[in-house]
């Protein structure tokens, strides 16, 4: 099949980054279907999060290129990127603790409506009840509704997640990232996030997702690559990969079952 | 109109305020502050500290070098005295005009960086400005004699419509004289105006935003917003703010000098934001009105009125004890001030704000019995 048959909405082109002599990635290739779930394993330190950082605009490749739906993202402000329609969940979360949970998840609202700058003193905050509305089911979605009023910073490692993830949902992204969205939670805000990516995953939004978690990965994605050492040595449907003998020395040491890695 | 929208808490807060501020001759004068040009410095730096907060409450990124500002704008008000009318409003607008000019260059160079590289560069700007104004600008700024009205002005607006009169002319309203007590209240009322714009700031997106970026400047980059010209126009915004003091300073007392842009003034108004409560609308008035006090009041005390005050302490004592408090007092207001501001920073991180924060919680928790539902136990989550 062609490119365009498939639909592919993200491009990562050859990408390389060095940290000196380290070469954390190594000539990537991914592509992305529209609507399609990616997951991305390895061990620690294969390079997943540095991946992620190249596609968002956080750091810069040391060669190669990052299409998204036709832009060249490369070389792109991590703003722009993100008003091109790529919002990310990140390893640590990444909030405003001083704020509110409901002001955490109203913030990204106003960079969708309003875009990268505007200067809106006339109205007040209060007084946008369809954004704030906005932010309340998302909030009851993720189920942190009854924590809407407090200070973001004195929330558990979990709830920031599930709070970082309201704030980039509430944007609609058209491309999310998600590093490691459940790690810290509990089985049971585990198996409410996988369900919530499945809501979100029925209405067509693209997401490429890094989990240690086999059991959030086999539920959600559609397509797996696996890195390792800065390669992808790896790739193919989930039951594909589930059988790759490589893909279990390398992740694994072989020490383990893949089903029983957390 | 949107504009002059308030929230119902915001319309109280204002009210409040208004009513202190206009009571200020009553209320200030048993601590012996009551005289008008005190209060004229009382109303002109809460206006230059709340302006100072927009951009360090809001935004984080503290400036030491807003004493620029307020120079500049006393400079812009002497010459459209000197140039163009006494009248005070086109000396206004036209200082904040300038000022705001003069910190979108100054704001546009030290926003490439944060943190306390930031604060050097403002600070470096400042000091440069200053040194300026005693040496190359002296054609504008009249150097070490200080920019002054004289005989000789132009002022071609007042000389159109009326003859030149004997004497230096002082500023005015619509031909209404703006001295002593007429120039508090002038200066009164543009404070209430400069707060109620600062309540519209702090309830606004637009000051959510400026909270973002204080919060967390790499996660407003990655939602989507464009952080710098935020960050620059809270700068412009509270350049404008010390602009209009800086003006106001030179309707009361048309004068305008290059050390008034000196780095302590510049860190004056740090230590105003801080005493009060940085962040909050009312803090930085608070503190711009203790350290007034202190520097104008406190420094006058002498052994005379210690001794009075200590009158009811026993004959043996009482002469320790003047002699003791009289090295806190003149010329050791500083001393004074410079332990509040210790006590506050190490006990009271949020100011004299959240002094009043929790005594208001004691309160409220002694003076309310506990009812049924108080007592019951939150539940977990
Ligand atoms: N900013 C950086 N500077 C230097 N080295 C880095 C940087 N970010 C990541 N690395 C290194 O690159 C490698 C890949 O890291 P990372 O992408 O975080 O791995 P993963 O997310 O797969 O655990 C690691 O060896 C890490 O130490
Ligand atoms: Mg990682």
């Amino acid at each position: 099949m062609t490119t365009s048959e498939r639909n592919v909405v993200l491009h990562v082109d050859d990408v390389s980054k060095n940290f000196g002599g380290l070469h954390a990635l190594a000539d990537i290739d991914l592509e992305v279907e529209q609507g399609k779930t990616h997951a991305i394993i390895g061990p620690n330190g294969a390079g997943k999060s540095t991946l992620l950082n190249v596609i968002i605009g956080r750091l810069a490749p040391t060669s190669g290129a990052v299409v998204f739906d036709g832009q060249v993202l490369t070389g792109k402000k991590p703003h722009q990127i993100n008003q091109l329609g790529v919002a990310r969940v990140f390893q640590t979360p990444e909030i405003f603790p001083e704020l509110t949970v409901l002001q955490n998840v109203m913030v990204p609202a106003f960079a969708r409506r309003d875009g990268a700058f505007r200067v809106n003193v006339l109205r007040s905050v209060e007084g946008e009840a369809a954004l704030r509305d906005e932010a309340e089911a998302i909030l009851e979605d993720v189920g942190l509704a009854a924590r809407r009023v407090s200070h973001a910073g004195a929330l558990s490692r979990g709830d920031k997640r599930r709070m970082e993830l309201a704030m980039c949902l509430i944007q609609h992204p058209r491309l999310l990232l998600l590093d490691e969205p459940t790690a810290g939670m509990s089985r049971h805000d585990t198996n409410t996030t996988i369900e919530l990516l499945q809501k979100i995953k029925a209405r067509g939004m693209t997401k490429v997702i890094i989990e240690h978690d086999m059991h959030v990965v086999f539920s959600l994605a559609d397509k797996i690559s696996v890195l390792s050492g800065g390669r992808i040595i790896a790739e193919g449907l989930p039951d594909e990969v589930r059988g790759n003998v490589k893909v279990q020395e390398a992740y694994l040491g072989g020490a383990h079952r893949l089903e029983a890695v957390h | 109109m949107a504009l002059f929208q308030l929230s119902r808490r915001d319309a109280l807060i204002l009210a409040l305020f208004a009513l202190v501020v206009v009571t200020m001759p009553v209320w200030t004068a048993p601590f012996g502050a009551n005289y008008p040009g005190l209060m004229q410095k009382f109303a002109i730096y809460a206006i230059f500290a709340i302006g100072f907060n927009i951009l360090f409450g809001l935004t984080g990124y503290l400036s030491f070098g807003h004493a620029a500002f307020l120079g500049v704008g006393s400079y812009t008000a002497v010459w459209s005295f000197k140039l163009l009318t006494m009248d005070a409003l086109p000396a206004l607008l036209l200082a904040v005009l300038v000022s705001g000019l003069f910190a979108l260059v100054i704001g546009f160079l030290s926003l490439r960086r944060s943190g306390i590289y930031f604060s050097i560069l403002t600070l470096a700007f400042a000091q440069m400005s200053y040194n300026l104004a005693y040496s190359v600008l002296t054609p504008i700024t009249n150097g070490e004699t200080s920019l002054q009205l004289t005989m000789q002005d132009p002022r071609v607006i007042d000389l159109a419509f009326s003859e030149r009169g004997v004497g230096l002319p002082t500023a005015s309203l619509f031909g209404v004289t703006l001295s002593g007590l007429s120039g508090f209240y002038f200066c009164a009322v543009v404070l209430l105006i400069a707060f109620f714009f600062a309540q519209k700031v702090f309830a606004s997106p637009f000051g959510m935003m400026l909270r973002g970026i204080k919060s967390n400047q790499m996660r407003m980059s990655y939602t989507g917003f464009n952080t710098r010209p935020y960050a620059l126009t809270a700068f412009v915004i509270s350049g404008m703010y010390a602009g209009l003091a800086g003006a106001l300073l030179a309707v009361t007392d048309p004068l305008a000098g290059a050390e008034r842009m000196q780095w302590t003034a510049s860190g004056e108004v740090v230590l105003m934001t801080i005493l009060g409560g940085v962040g909050t609308l009312i803090g930085p008035v608070m503190g711009a009105w203790l350290i007034k006090y202190f520097e104008n009041i406190f420094s006058s005390f002498n052994e005379g009125i210690l001794s009075r005050f200590f009158d009811f302490v026993p004959e043996p004592l009482h002469d320790t004890v003047v002699a003791i408090s009289s090295k806190f007092v003149g010329e050791g207001w500083q001393l004074t001030l410079g332990l509040l501001f210790v006590f506050v920073v190490v006990f009271l991180p949020g100011g004299i704000m959240e002094g009043v924060r929790r005594i208001g919680a004691l309160f409220r928790r002694r003076g309310s019995p506990p009812k049924a539902d108080a007592m019951r136990v939150q539940p977990a989550e």
